[in-house]
């Protein structure tokens, strides 16, 4: 099914450059062109802020689900509600979802399939209004808030680099990757 | 100086007279004040008064007022309002999750570490100096299909996040061999300087193959909304794996799992299941003239659009005027690019009786545009990200052109 095409030149026009290119004179690119310089190990780890589902990267410190309600009334239910159901903005658990009508409600409890990512997301991009201005342990606490809130682990479970990744997320088994691939087949 | 200086103004002000009258004029054309001193027919002649001076930046003629879309988190390219297949770069969509940053090039950076050799800093200086590629294509927000029950939406709001530039760069395989990426490395993280300290998972493959670090857009600077001073640019995927601002590239044996690639960019498809890393965007086409709110009369009526895919070049872009009882090939508008937008175009004449027009891309791997019921199908019901469905227009009595689902 070829498209027809606008053009009686494509051909030649192709032929000129493939001429053009295997006559320059360009020199070959050498392995390493020498800009930039090395990184030091003090600027990579003040940027370096991202945590893997393994707990590489999670920082010392620790916090629980009671401090972290604290700091989540003070500091986050102004966008995510009193308990983290009633927006306006994201809902963050999973809660009572009779009530909620069309569209699948995505929050923490039922959607996130890794636990170190809430510990991630909190600690790069949150509160909205004073991005990255918590420090280790709140974020921690607020992590085990979220957490114990949407009935995954205890109210009084201390959450640290050890046992942040041992949280097994109830969605993490319904992830598959990408099945579409190239030609007709409609995934 | 200061004699030179009085010279500048007094040899300003001499040709001054004529710019400012001229000046007067352009807004007299639109329709307001008239100037006294002049007649009417002098004020709607432009060949009676001598034009604007050159000046050092061009702008959009007054008559031209093509805007895009905002809502608080997007805003959307006004589709039905443009031509060809460039989108002009004050109008290319918006899409970022913590505002956009403002960035002072000099203070720039970019850090490259993890599984390499040596890891380093680039600054934007450093960049430029690297061999530069230069390539079309498109962007577009895998979120990007609405619809409306009355039929009342433009091709802005139906998929107005999808914009296309000339971007120039280097390539970031050039950037990989400089640092010494490691053969056992699979996967990159890329990080925005933004609020949202933005991240995606990459594999390090798209790294290899076609990736860049784009520093301009259109011949200039990345505008700020695009990423400023420079920004990731994955020809073919999702637009949020573009990270702009970009700061940081952690390479790695694994994905990181943020919380884009979780809980936000991931579509429930059947079964239950929720698919993650679906990177590539669909061959997609859209009619954008005749459209919602265009009127049109019977006669010869030129139908246009444009068409791309994530998988490589657009080969075909078929059209039907009978709502998809019979198809036919538009002509296709060179030059058609690898993961570019493509425009099309379909000469046809309307008898005056209500029907529905449709357009179909078909790209090099044989794959076609489905319909949006199709799209359900294979997805157990779901709607949701990568929806790239058939956009079919009804054509009324009047001539009046509304939105069909398909």
């Amino acid at each position: 099914m070829a498209g027809i095409v606008v053009s009686a030149f494509t051909i030649k026009v192709k032929n000129d450059r493939q001429t053009f290119l295997t006559q320059s004179d360009t020199l070959q690119p050498p392995e390493r062109y020498g800009f930039g310089r090395v990184a030091t190990e003090r600027e990579i780890a003040m940027l370096d802020i991202d945590v893997r589902p393994d707990g590489k990267g999670l920082p010392p410190g620790q916090g629980n689900s009671v401090r972290g309600r604290e700091i989540y009334i003070a500091k986050c239910s102004a966008c995510h509600g009193a308990t983290g159901v009633e927006g306006p903005n994201d809902r963050l658990v999973v809660g009572d979802t009779t009530l909620v009508k069309s569209r699948r409600v995505k929050t923490i409890g039922n959607y996130w399939p890794y636990a170190t990512t809430v510990f991630d997301y909190v600690r790069r991009a949150m509160p909205f209004n004073a991005p990255g201005s918590l420090t280790d342990e709140e974020v921690y606490s607020l992590t085990a808030y979220l957490l114990h809130a949407n009935g995954l682990i205890d109210a009084k479970k201390e959450l640290n680099a050890k046992s942040l990744p041992q949280v097994v997320m109830p969605a993490k088994k319904y992830f598959v990757p990408d099945d579409r691939q190239d030609g007709p087949v409609i995934r | 100086m200061e004699i030179e200086k009085v010279n500048k103004i007094s040899r300003r002000k001499l040709l001054g007279g004529a710019a400012t009258a001229a000046v007067m004029l352009v807004q007299t054309a639109s329709g307001k004040a008239v100037q006294a001193g002049f007649t009417h027919a002098e004020l709607d002649d432009p060949t009676k008064v001598p034009g604007v001076l050159p000046g050092t930046l061009g702008s959009r003629s007054p008559f031209e007022k093509p805007v895009k879309a905002p809502s608080s988190t997007s805003s959307r390219t006004p589709l039905q309002d443009l031509y060809g297949t460039i989108t002009p770069s004050d109008l290319h969509f918006e899409r970022h999750h913590g505002g956009v940053p403002a960035i002072d090039p000099a203070q720039y950076k970019l850090t490259i570490h993890g599984m390499v050799q040596k890891p380093m800093v680039f600054t934007l200086a450093d960049l430029k100096r690297f061999p530069s590629v230069t390539r079309v294509g498109f962007l577009e927000c895998s979120g990007n299909y609405r619809g409306a029950d009355d039929g009342k939406i433009r091709p802005q709001e139906i998929c107005g996040l999808t914009s296309q530039s000339e971007w120039t760069g280097v390539s970031l395989s050039t950037l990989f061999r400089e640092v010494g990426v490691s053969s056992k490395a699979s996967w990159f993280l890329a990080e925005g300087g933004d609020s949202a300290v933005m991240t995606r998972s990459i594999p390090i493959k798209k790294g290899w193959d076609d990736a860049i670090i784009a520093y301009a857009q259109n011949g200039e600077a990345v505008r700020p909304e695009q990423g400023y001073p420079a920004r990731l640019f994955l020809p073919g995927w999702e637009g949020n794996t573009n990270i702009k601002w970009i700061r940081r590239i952690e390479v790695s044996d694994q994905p990181f799992m943020t919380r884009e690639e979780t809980s936000k960019y991931t579509e429930p498809v059947a079964d239950g299941k929720i698919r993650q890393f679906s990177f590539t965007m669909d061959a997609r086409s859209i009619i954008t003239y005749p459209s919602y709110p265009a009127q049109v009369e019977k006669g010869y009526i030129e139908i246009r659009g444009i068409a791309w895919s994530g998988r490589g070049k657009i080969v075909t872009v078929e059209i039907s005027t009978n709502a998809g009882k019979s198809w036919n090939t538009a002509v296709l508008q060179e030059p058609v690019m690898d993961k570019s937008i493509t425009a099309f175009r379909f000469l046809w004449k309307w008898d005056g009786s209500p029907t529905e027009i449709m357009s179909r891309a078909v790209d090099e791997t044989g794959y076609v545009q489905p319909f949006l019921k199709q799209l359900l199908a294979a997805r157990g019901g779901n709607m949701g990200y990568h929806f790239n469905p058939v956009t079919a227009w009804a054509i009324e009595r009047d001539g009046r052109v509304l939105f069909r689902a398909t």
